[in-house]
């Protein structure tokens, strides 16, 4: 079965790049332009895992991931943040926000999917 | 790697849009009104520059950017006061980074020397107390920046590999699965055990312990086995918290470091023990669950661990549970985990499919399919124009159901003509958002203070007219600041403000879009406009010219008023290039000027070069179509009206001024004699500079929307005649060009052109 994976990135050169990697490995991609469009997004399609950028208007990351995560028909989808290798911080906050894991930009193709088989069923 | 040089394509449209959200909110700051959100927009730029600029292993930008976005991260966390003058500093950063990402794109190059001197002044502003750094590491002269060989997305880990595998070497070729776990015995060092006892942070996350023993598998053969010991009884089971303890022995060739990734993310969110050897089942899960807390005041159900056997790929059945009973006790969810965020507010709605922008959707079209579409829609205008013609030619009534339906389809053509447009219309936003940087650098290579306000950017126009807009604005901004604007010394000795200001605006007036260029400064010098028209041989010494008229000399060709060409309007190009690339688009240029107060330039194009609505008239046999929205009124002159002036020219007295009469025949070149202006008709066109002329025709045929098909591409440019078009009846027409046809005649004082070689419209 094809999986979808909701991708929410402000930057259309990322969401393109994650949709170029995820559909390379057979990934359906559903893509949202900020945390708040990001909600919308997953009630529409159900993905079975998220990734989501940390810093975008309107519903940053943060706010994003808390939002899902309060969700019962949500709360259970894998959610992996896109981080710089120079921000720890940013990841801790984003792990007690409740992401389940991240992925170090920039990335490659293989560490991108190598990073969803691990969070998902 | 198309997609990826695709890709490429929109993050370098992506930088450009970004690069101005930068320069709009940086602007909004120096005026003190960036708020917080401001400064996230802000920063929010510079970093999806950083990112993407990373993914592309452009190194000199990503440098940069880095630096850029460390210093806003500061101001966004208040570490860093928001004033004014750091805002100036951000502006010329701003213009720093414009500048890499051009390099990137292989357009231009970085002044390395100027890039290191701002990443060290960022620097100082973010850690003042930070010891200044020697202009940076990188003090190369200016390079054009090259994408690293490497781009991030090729090039996959090859360290997992590992060739030398002992058990391998030794027995290669009857080998079971039993066989090895018996030999495995035998090398203990290939043997971990792996002790995991999860937390329920560890489910909260949505990690999930059958995933993790799943990554154990992929380093070798694992056997799993599942303490259940610390389970209460169903009656007391909090299904959210955790109280399973798995003990794994692995068999790997896999260093600690492999095993210990598996965990990486849920590190901090299970208690986990990797030891080296078979290791007791027991006492591993003993030395875990000793340290810990009590799990649960709660009878274990199973007093001695009872090992349980699981395969490792398919999820553990006790692992699964928590997650699935979760929901259903809804009450028992402890409150921690929601911080009722308005999160749950954001009522989830069906949405589209297609990804709109922030706050709008959009779609995003080749525009060649639009461009297509356009020229489509203007031959279904030319068609259903030759239909009403032969309709018309039938004499059927108009009161006729065949008649009215042709007008309701000439209402749609123009409807559907109109969308169809608006869909290439684009605000001009996209030009004028380049011209504050220009402002800034051209000023201060003068050593004036300009300020530029601009107004209208949201004016839409035609694409095709857009892009070329941007040459004639750049070059009129320019001549405003370098020969318009005093400096600030004389200035203040002029009593005026030492900040020039220099306005562009864009508005729509009667079909056409307006430019206009003004500055508060000196206005035009007309005696030294005069005198240097006069050394330089355009004009006779003696000519009685008009302040107006002595304006316009400096779009004369081979005018330039600076005395010693400057850096910045000198580069070659006249206001007369600017002028006649103007008008290649069918466009035209005034000055007006008033001295001490400053200049205005005045660029006025049609909407779009597609379409153009004309009065059909008949010139000397000819067909001809006279742009609507030059003409002021039609009318039949009566014989009083008409003055003769000088020895071939007439004037006609329209209300109470005179305004010369042009024979439209005779200055393009159809006829030697003029007939009587009372035997034709009579057509008072206005210029763009407010002249007005009464245009001699032999008669009118009507007012038509016709499609403009230009006349430089398919033959020459022609003064006199803007561009052509294709009528009802299959005939071509050629549009005349108002502004040129009275200054042909003006310029030739209305004597009979010399012969030259005369343009007939072919069939």
């Amino acid at each position: 079965m094809t999986r979808t994976v909701l991708t929410v990135d402000d930057s259309r050169t990322m969401r393109d790049m994650l949709r170029m990697a995820l559909a390379g490995a057979g990934f359906n991609v559903v893509e949202a332009v900020d945390g708040e469009h990001g909600l919308e997004v997953l009630s529409a399609h159900r993905p079975d895992v998220i990734i989501t950028d940390i810093n975008m208007p309107k519903l940053d990351g943060f706010g994003f991931i808390e939002a899902v995560r309060v969700d019962d028909d949500y709360r259970a989808i894998p959610i992996l943040v896109l981080t710089t290798e120079s921000d720890p911080a940013k990841k801790q906050r984003a792990r007690e926000a409740g992401a389940t894991g991240w992925i170090v930009k920039p990335f490659n193709p293989e560490k991108l999917v190598d990073a969803i088989r691990r969070v998902a069923a | 790697m198309d997609e990826l040089e695709a890709i490429k394509v929109t993050f370098f449209q992506e930088c450009e849009e970004l690069l101005a959200d930068l320069e709009g909110g940086l602007l909004a700051m120096e005026e003190g009104a960036g708020d917080l959100e401001t400064v996230n927009a802000v920063f929010r730029a510079v970093h999806s520059i950083k990112g993407g600029a990373g993914a592309f292993g452009l190194e000199p930008l990503v440098r940069f950017a880095h630096v850029f976005e460390t210093l806003l991260d500061a101001v966004r966390a208040g570490s860093v006061p928001n004033t004014v003058e750091l805002a100036a500093v951000l502006l010329r950063a701003s213009d720093i980074l414009a500048d890499h990402v051009s390099a990137a794109r292989g357009l231009g190059d970085v002044d390395m020397a100027a890039s290191a001197a701002m990443a060290a002044e960022l620097e100082q502003w973010t850690d003042p107390n930070a010891t200044p750094t020697a202009p940076a590491p990188v003090a190369a002269p200016t390079v054009a920046e090259e994408p690293a060989p490497a781009p991030a997305l090729i090039g996959a880990d090859d360290d997992a590999m590992d060739g030398d595998d002992l058990g391998f070497v030794f027995v290669p070729q009857t080998i079971t699965v039993e066989a090895q776990a018996a030999d495995a015995e035998l090398i203990p060092s290939n043997v971990w055990t792996v002790s995991i006892r999860p937390k329920s942070d560890l489910y909260r996350k949505a990690n999930e312990t059958a995933l993790l023993l799943r990554e154990l598998s992929r380093l070798g053969p694992i056997k799993a086995t599942l303490d259940d010991s610390a389970l209460p009884l169903l009656q007391n089971l909090d299904p959210e918290a955790a109280f399973i303890t798995w003990s794994v022995r692995l068999e790997t060739d896999q260093d600690e470091t492999a095993i210990r990734e598996v965990f990486e993310f849920v590190d901090g969110d299970c208690d986990l023990e990797i030891t080296r050897g078979e290791g007791s089942v027991e006492a591993s899960i003993a030395a875990l669950t000793a340290p810990a807390e009590p799990v649960a005041a709660v009878e274990p159900i199973a007093p001695a661990p009872e090992p349980v056997e699981v395969a490792p790929p398919i999820a553990p059945p006790a692992a699964a549970p928590v997650a699935e009973v979760a929901p259903a006790v809804e009450a028992a969810k402890p409150a921690a985990a929601a911080p009722a965020a308005a999160a749950a507010a954001a009522a989830p709605k069906a949405t589209p499919v297609e990804v709109p922008g922030p706050g709008q959707s959009v779609i995003r079209v080749d525009p060649e399919r639009i461009d297509r579409l356009i020229d489509l829609v203007g031959e279904l205008v030319i068609n259903q124009a030759m239909l009403a013609q032969r309709v018309g030619e039938y004499g059927i009534a108009p009161s006729s159901n065949l008649a009215m339906g042709l007008d309701e389809l000439e209402q749609l053509t123009r409807e559907i003509q109109d969308s169809v447009m608006a869909i290439r219309a684009q605000p001009v936003k996209s030009v004028f958002q380049r011209m504050p940087r220009l402002v800034r650098e051209v000023a201060n290579m003068t050593g004036k203070q300009a300020r530029l306000v601009m107004d209208g950017e949201n004016t839409e126009v035609d694409k095709t007219v857009i892009e070329r807009l941007s040459d004639p604005i750049t070059h009129m901004l320019r001549n405003a600041i370098d020969h318009g604007l005093e400096s600030p010394e004389e200035r203040k000795a002029a009593g005026k403000n030492p900040e020039g200001v220099v306005r562009l605006a864009a508005l729509h007036r009667s079909g056409r879009i307006v430019i206009e260029v003004s500055d508060d400064g000196k206005g035009i010098n007309r005696e030294r406009v005069f005198g240097i028209a006069v050394k330089k041989g355009l004009i006779a010494p003696d000519l009685q010219l008009t302040d107006e008229e002595i304006d316009n000399l400096i779009f004369l060709p081979g005018f330039s008023t600076a005395e010693k060409i400057s850096d910045v309007s000198g580069r070659g190009v006249g206001m007369d290039v600017v002028k006649r690339s103007v008008q290649a688009l069918g466009g035209r240029i005034s000055i007006s000027s008033r001295p001490g107060q400053g200049s205005t330039f005045t660029l006025s194009l049609p909407l779009t070069l597609a379409v153009l609505d004309g009065m059909v008239v008949d010139v000397a046999g000819e067909t001809l179509v006279v742009p609507l929205a030059a003409i002021v009124e039609s009318l039949r002159p009566k014989p009083e009206e008409v003055r003769p002036l000088g020895p071939v020219g007439s004037v006609l007295a329209v209300r109470d001024s005179f305004v010369p009469l042009i024979d439209v025949g005779l200055t393009l070149g159809y006829r030697e004699e003029s007939p009587h202006p009372t035997d034709g008709v009579v057509l008072l066109v206005e210029g763009e500079d407010g002249s007005r002329a009464a245009l001699v025709a032999d008669a009118i045929h009507g007012q038509r929307q016709v499609v403009i098909k230009s006349l430089e591409q398919n033959y020459q440019q022609v003064e006199g005649v803007a561009a052509a078009t294709i009528l009802g009846d299959g005939r071509v027409a050629l549009i005349l060009d108002v502004d040129a046809t009275i200054n042909l005649r003006r310029r030739e004082g209305g004597a009979p052109r010399p012969p030259e070689p005369s343009l007939i419209a072919a069939e």
